[in-house]
């Protein structure tokens, strides 16, 4: 099996997961790359992604597995997709094997609060105090509805700082799989205990995957 | 406006549609541009991008040098709320700029039921609704599609009207606009000018009077526009622009495959239809044509999915040889090669095999009338021992679903042609039990009916639509009726029908209507979710008008709110088609006789390939 890292940023990042497949499959097919595709009457090409990325978030890391049918070089694979990809789709490198997708237990990210009125002061301090402190309960939606959960276990570094007059910016190191963290999470702990350092809008940004072992994931 | 729109968009469905940036959208140098087009859909992103028609001309108006369109489409209620919420003025997805800012409004009407979609565009991009509320050339709002040909419905809101297929008339009415801006005409110098142009209906320059009854007395063309306004075709089809260049959504929308236009025009001639009639003269492309653009089309967007667009797949001459080259070239691929609206009497049983090779999908049939005689009345030339035979056909080669689409409230239709339908469903089921050679799933047969809507440039557009309540009945009659509970019948809302009925033969009238109906929240129509049919009664008692005063049967004599417009076929060729329906005789199609319709004469390089 062969992957491709790439990125999702812009306006791409309002493409949901399953369009994601389909616009990368097409992709290839417009790159003049045919995939290896089951058989039967309708047949579906082998491509898995690393690890599902929410709408609205943007990813400097994202990686797809995939096969190519019999016959097809893979040669110059990166430039084809690139000139076959919608904007804000990247494909930033083209390789042979891989750790296995399970060994994916880390996201390096980045969280951007923005403050329409002007940061509040000592806001940076204090946010890195909080995700930092000795525990971080987050009202998260479950299957079964509302439930408490204590986030604190699953962030394993973090740090703030203020970006400009109006953002501050998050980075924090977190756990990826089993369990999983979606970092929106973090502006949301934020306005959940610093009610008066809530943001006015956040984002939040991939920047990289590593394994458990601290490895680059790849 | 970038920043509000980010944050609106993490909170709805979908976000993907509302922001562009698809491979194959077309961006241009503004500094480049001297006349900018917002072609706007008045339905979702998923049904317009799903439109064969305005991607051909997206497609021709940016081949045009200094012209860029880029496209609009109808907001989900989530997004409209979030856009009025935060006044954020409807853009256009290439340059996200806002409507209002445009040179010229385009929208394409293929639905009675999009009309308040058109108002509520307007509305959300914040431009006056009325055509005589705006002045100057700036942000002129023009319309085109099949619900073009009775335009008076819109007749206040539109400022002009394009009429027939758009590939040259287009281009003709933008050259005309450059240079009206460049001189600096004023708009009612534009719009006479613009009416010379053929095909083009300025529904200004003419005044509508009412008799004291109620009904349309005469129709006066004023400032030199011509009585008549005949549709445009385009000549050669094979030279003409095709698409095969187009936009890929990144979401999915609801035809998402290849589309490849084999023919235009029908020959066929049921009298309901008004496709069947408006769309003529018929026009195919060649084997060789269709066979390469069918290529660079698959090529150029990665769709592994092909599907072959016209009003009737199986009358295309040559379909065989075209069936083969495609698959010739899909199966290697592992492209899905899809056949729509095969009819009952022509489906062979080698096309359905070479079809098979690459995927099976379910078979779909539209006999209309449950009975030979009413099949007959609206000529729908399909006899029972074919439908049934290919049904045969079809469940011995392995099929076992089978889709049937009939309509209720037709011209001459008594209760025994409702129970008719249900005759035929148990005969199908029969069929089944003779012949299926897979047996482990049973036979699933779905029905669906709708209610009969009279459609103008149709044999049946003087007929009346039958009540609301009488549908009811019928359709509650037929459900008593059903052989097997396996059978999953589902039926139209009445009540959506019969607003499309008034709008489709509506008069100018409406206008009042339509505004106070979009004032009371009416949009999305063709959606459950918002069709909200109390809101529309409310507007009908607003402004005073009579709703069935539309769903009533139109007198011959009677002067009609479209004979103003010309589609090609004759009013005499109408009327004789009627009285033959009265006459349960049908009419061969155009391949066995020429029927005389007139629509050949638009066709000056013909022949019209019947």
């Amino acid at each position: 099996m062969r992957r491709i890292l790439f990125s999702k940023t812009g306006d791409a990042i309002w493409i949901s997961h399953l369009d994601l497949m389909r616009v990368l499959q097409r992709a290839f097919r417009r790159a003049g790359l045919l995939l290896r595709h089951t058989e039967g009457f309708n047949p579906h090409a082998f491509v898995s992604l690393a690890l599902p990325l929410s709408v609205g978030t943007e990813s400097r890391c994202e990686i797809l597995e995939f096969d190519l049918a019999e016959g097809q070089e893979a040669g110059d694979l990166v430039a084809r997709l690139n000139r076959a990809l919608p904007a804000g789709i990247r494909c930033l490198a083209s390789y042979e094997g891989g750790r296995k997708f399970r060994d994916l237990a880390q996201l390096e990210v980045r969280v951007l609060l923005q403050y329409d009125g002007g940061v509040p002061s000592g806001a940076a301090a204090s946010i890195e105090a909080l995700l930092t402190g000795p525990s971080l309960p987050v009202e998260k939606k479950s299957k079964s509805g509302w439930t408490v959960a204590d986030i604190r276990p699953m962030i394993l570094r973090a740090s703030a700082a203020q970006a400009d007059g109006t953002t501050v910016a998050v980075r924090a190191r977190i756990c990826a799989q089993n369990p999983s963290l979606n970092p929106d999470l973090l502006a949301r702990a934020v306005a959940a205990h610093r009610p008066e350092l809530a943001p006015d809008f956040a984002k939040s940004f991939r920047e990289e995957v590593y394994a458990a072992d601290g490895a680059l994931f790849r | 406006m970038e920043i509000a729109m980010e944050r609106i968009l993490r909170r709805v469905q979908k976000p993907a549609r509302y922001v562009g940036g698809e491979y194959n959208q077309i961006v241009k140098d503004k500094a480049q541009v001297d006349v900018r087009v917002a072609f706007c859909f008045p339905d979702t992103y998923e049904i317009g991008m799903s439109n064969l028609g305005m991607r051909i001309l997206y497609g021709v108006m940016n081949e045009m040098d200094g012209v860029w369109c880029e496209r609009v489409f109808a907001p989900w209620g989530d997004m409209e709320a979030e856009m009025r919420r935060h006044q954020l003025p409807l853009w256009a997805l290439e340059s996200h700029d806002p409507v209002r800012d445009f040179d010229l409004i385009a929208f394409t009407l293929g639905y009675e039921m999009s009309y308040t979609n058109l108002l509520n565009m307007l509305d959300l991009a914040g431009v006056p609704l009325r055509a005589r509320e705006r002045d100057g050339l700036h942000g002129l709002v023009f319309a085109g599609g099949v619900c073009a040909y009775n335009p008076e419905p819109l007749a206040d809101f539109v400022d002009f009207f394009s009429l027939g297929e758009g590939e040259d008339i287009t281009v003709e009415i933008l050259q005309l606009y450059r240079r009206a801006k460049a001189e600096g005409w004023s708009k009612a110098a534009f719009l006479q000018s613009a009416a010379q142009i053929d095909g083009v209906y300025v529904p200004s320059l003419y005044d509508h009077t009412y008799g004291p009854d109620g009904r349309l007395a005469a129709i006066t063309p004023r400032d030199g526009a011509p009585a008549t306004v005949t549709k445009r075709i385009v000549q050669r089809l094979d030279e003409a622009y095709f698409p095969t260049r187009s936009i890929v959504p990144s979401t999915e929308i609801v035809h998402d495959r290849t589309n490849l236009e084999i023919f235009r025009g029908c020959i066929r001639g049921c009298r309901f239809c008004q496709a069947g009639f408006c769309y003529r003269p018929v026009r195919p492309k060649s084997v060789d044509v269709l066979l390469r653009q069918a290529r660079e089309a698959l090529e150029d967007s990665g769709y592994h999915e092909l599907t072959l667009a016209s009003l009737s797949t199986s009358d295309y001459k040559e379909l065989e040889a075209l069936a083969g080259g495609l698959l010739d070239y899909c199966a290697p691929r592992k492209i899905n090669l899809s056949l729509p609206s095969l009819r009952a009497d022509n489906f062979s049983p080698e096309l359905m095999q070479k079809v098979q090779k690459v995927r099976k999908s379910g078979l779909t049939f539209a006999p209309e009338a449950g009975t030979q005689r009413l099949r007959d009345a609206i000529n729908k030339n399909v006899t029972e021992a074919e439908i049934l035979e290919t049904c045969a056909t079809a469940f011995a080669g392995g099929w076992s679903s089978v889709k049937l689409y009939f309509m209720l409230g037709l011209p001459t239709e008594t209760d025994e042609d409702v129970l008719g339908i249900a005759e035929l469903v148990y005969k199908i089921l029969q069929c089944w039990r003779e012949t299926a050679t897979s047996r482990k799933r049973g036979c699933r047969i779905s029905v669906s009916t709708a209610y009969f809507v009279p459609k103008p440039f149709t044999p049946f557009q003087w007929e009346a639509q039958i009540s609301p309540e009488e549908y009811t009945r019928r359709q509650r009659l037929l459900k008593e009726h059903m052989p097997s509970k396996s059978v999953d019948y589902k039926w139209h809302d009445p009540s959506l029908s019969r607003l499309e009925a008034i709008l489709a033969r509506g008069d100018r009238r409406l206008g009042p209507v339509l505004e106070a109906a979009v004032r009371r929240g009416a949009r999305l129509d063709a959606w459950n979710e918002y069709f909200d049919y109390d809101a529309w009664m409310a507007a009908f008692r607003d402004c005073g008008v009579d709703p069935d005063f539309y769903a009533r049967e139109l007198g011959e004599d009677e002067p009609l709110p479209w004979d103003t417009i010309d589609v090609g076929v004759r009013r005499q060729f109408l009327l004789r088609e009627r009285r033959r329906a009265y006459r349960s005789e049908t009419t061969p199609d155009c391949r066995a006789q020429c029927t005389g319709c007139g629509a050949d004469q638009l066709y000056q390089e013909g022949p019209c390939d019947a």
